[in-house]
């Protein structure tokens, strides 16, 4: 037998709660994204094809997404052991450092993009340091790199430290007991238990890394083929009128996020089925 | 192998030391935490405030009574006075429909729902010019009838309430489901009416997680700025937010004054992290899994 659309209850307000929820919905995001894609439709794949390759969008693609995974990769690492200290360690100021974590939520991405150029700019504190080794951090991928970071730093502490404040510290000791040391407990053991929390983080700050806009552009230098995120190039085609262009690299951006998310959902399904649910 | 473990049993190391990192391990990990996290987070923070007093608080403190400046904060002020309350009666709406009823399509709602966290606030914008922009068949009828969407105020809201929309609904949702709905029924068997379940059952059990949902999604819509970049055209007085004056100022030079207006955005930060941080504190058992920590 079908399972009915909605299953008869004594609770009342379900048409109220349903009726803002889908109005609000669709008026705020399916219907600007369905009139992205219907533009999309509009110019058909061969259209949507030779606005995507062009040298300048695949640049500035590659670019955004070669350097959202570094960041994401980095962030993973240091979210997991930020996690770890955060939750497992007692020292002074842990408090203080665990609300500071989520900073990057708080902090508008515009006032992040300007203190970071202040900061790593050639004569800023950090960016005057790396001249005294020949070294430029701002307006160069170093720069956009440490705006990444910055952005997508809680996500993986965030999804990861719930994880870690549930493990029984038993099975540690179980492990131990049986004569692992503790590197291999923490490898074979723990690492398993935070692996899908852990990809959750990682996604998320990947998502989020790809879309940036705000703290990046400051930062960036912005010079087409060289330092130009994806995002900026649709905002400069915008400025320029060139709504198809615009319309295509965000479709672009779109059709490569997804596929990326949907990878990392199927290594989180495989980590699941490899070590169970924990 | 048992007169192994017998001499380790004699030397009976510390208790615990076997699940447990040394000391030396501990004490590097944490030190080379708090490096990272001093270069990377609190750097930043210590630069807004310190670009901002170059000039001495005076200086700055002119700069934000300057009549853009002050245009810009009325205008943050206004788009967030609507945007954030909406996203809350949606937030409330949707955990309400999501936890209380059991429908076909729930998990697809949820997807949609947060929908808006995977797509770049520069696609969010763009997607709000395609639809409501002057050239578009709707954007250009509404430009007709007087009521200009894009440019204007009605798409920096719009705008806003695209990017913090999951914000109020993620938070609200674990935390009803946990709760589950005996309480509401109990107040339905004994007599009361859906508004007044809703006023002296429900809300009483959700406020602290609702507040948080507010406060989250209040910082995000004073920030944000890339959607908004899109869809306001920035004309000075009229349609720049706080982070796009930032971003103009800074464009012209005008150091002092983008980040004491940089500044201002900071010091809400560091009040919504205070704030986050009591009611994670204080109320832990009445929030979401993932807001305690």
């Amino acid at each position: 037998m079908m399972r009915p659309v909605v299953n008869k209850s004594p609770m009342p307000g379900f048409g109220l709660g349903m009726g803002i929820t889908l109005t609000l919905l669709s008026l705020v995001v399916l219907l600007p994204i369905a009139a992205l894609l219907v533009k999309g439709a509009g110019l058909g794949l061969a259209g949507l094809w030779a606005v995507a390759s062009g040298e300048r969008v695949v640049a500035s693609l590659a670019l955004s997404f070669r350097l959202s995974l570094i960041a994401a990769l980095f962030n993973l690492v240091f979210g997991v052991l930020l996690a770890w200290v955060l939750s497992r360690y007692r020292f002074p100021g842990r408090r203080l450092l665990d609300a500071a974590v989520d900073l990057p939520f708080a902090l508008p991405t515009a006032v992040a993009g300007i203190a970071l150029t202040a900061l790593y700019a050639p004569n800023g504190v950090f960016g005057s340091l790396a001249k005294t080794f020949g070294a430029r951090i701002a307006y160069t991928e170093w720069g956009i790199l440490i705006a990444l970071i910055f952005v997508g730093l809680p996500f993986v502490t965030r999804t990861v430290q719930p994880v870690v404040e549930e493990i029984e510290r038993e099975v540690e000791e179980a492990s131990a007991t049986l004569g692992a040391s503790r590197l291999y407990t923490l490898r074979r053991v723990i690492m398993p238990m935070l692996a899908p929390a852990a990809l959750t983080g990682f996604a998320l700050a990947l998502a989020r890394s790809v879309g940036e806009y705000g703290s990046v552009i400051f930062i960036a230098g912005n010079i087409p083929m060289k330092t130009e995120i994806a995002p900026l190039l649709i905002v400069i085609r915008l400025e320029e009128f060139d709504y198809n262009g615009a319309a295509a690299i965000g479709i672009a951006m779109l059709t490569i996020s997804f596929t990326l998310l949907l990878a990392i959902n199927a290594v989180q399904v495989w980590t699941r089925r490899r070590i169970g649910y924990v | 192998m048992s007169d192994v473990s017998f001499t380790r049993s004699e030397v009976r190391p510390a208790y615990r030391k076997a699940a447990d990192e040394t000391p030396l391990v501990k004490a590097v990990l944490v030190l080379l935490v708090v490096a990272v996290l001093a270069v990377l987070l609190f750097a930043p923070l210590l630069a807004v405030f310190a670009e901002a007093l170059a000039d001495g608080l005076g200086a700055s403190l002119a700069a934000l009574s300057q009549p853009e400046a002050r245009s810009a904060i009325w205008l943050t002020l206004a788009v967030t006075g609507v945007a954030v309350p909406m996203n809350a009666i949606f937030g409330i709406a949707a955990a309400w429909t999501i936890t209380k009823f059991d429908f076909r399509g729930k998990a697809l709602l949820l997807t949609l729902i947060d929908l808006p966290f995977s797509v770049s606030p520069v696609v969010a914008g763009l997607c709000l010019v395609l639809l409501l922009g002057a050239n578009s068949s709707l954007g250009g009828w509404l430009v007709a009838s007087g009521v200009p969407v894009i440019f204007a105020l009605p798409g920096i809201i719009l705008a806003t309430m695209f990017v913090t929309f999951p914000f109020v609904a993620r938070e609200l949702v674990p935390v009803m489901i946990e709760q589950g709905k005996a309480e509401e029924e109990a107040a339905l068997t004994l007599g009361a009416g859906g508004w007044r379940v809703f006023r002296t059952v429900t809300l009483p059990n959700i406020r602290w997680a609702l507040l948080y949902g507010v406060l989250l999604c209040n910082a995000r819509a004073m920030g944000e700025f890339g959607a908004v970049a899109v869809v306001s055209g920035k004309i000075r007085g009229e349609t720049a937010t706080m982070p796009i004056t930032i971003e103009m100022m800074y464009n012209e030079y005008l150091s002092v004054a983008a980040f004491s207006m940089a500044a201002l955005l900071a010091l809400l930060a560091l009040v919504t992290l205070v704030l986050k941080s009591l009611l994670e504190w204080r109320y832990a058992d009445q929030l979401s899994a993932s807001a305690r920590h």
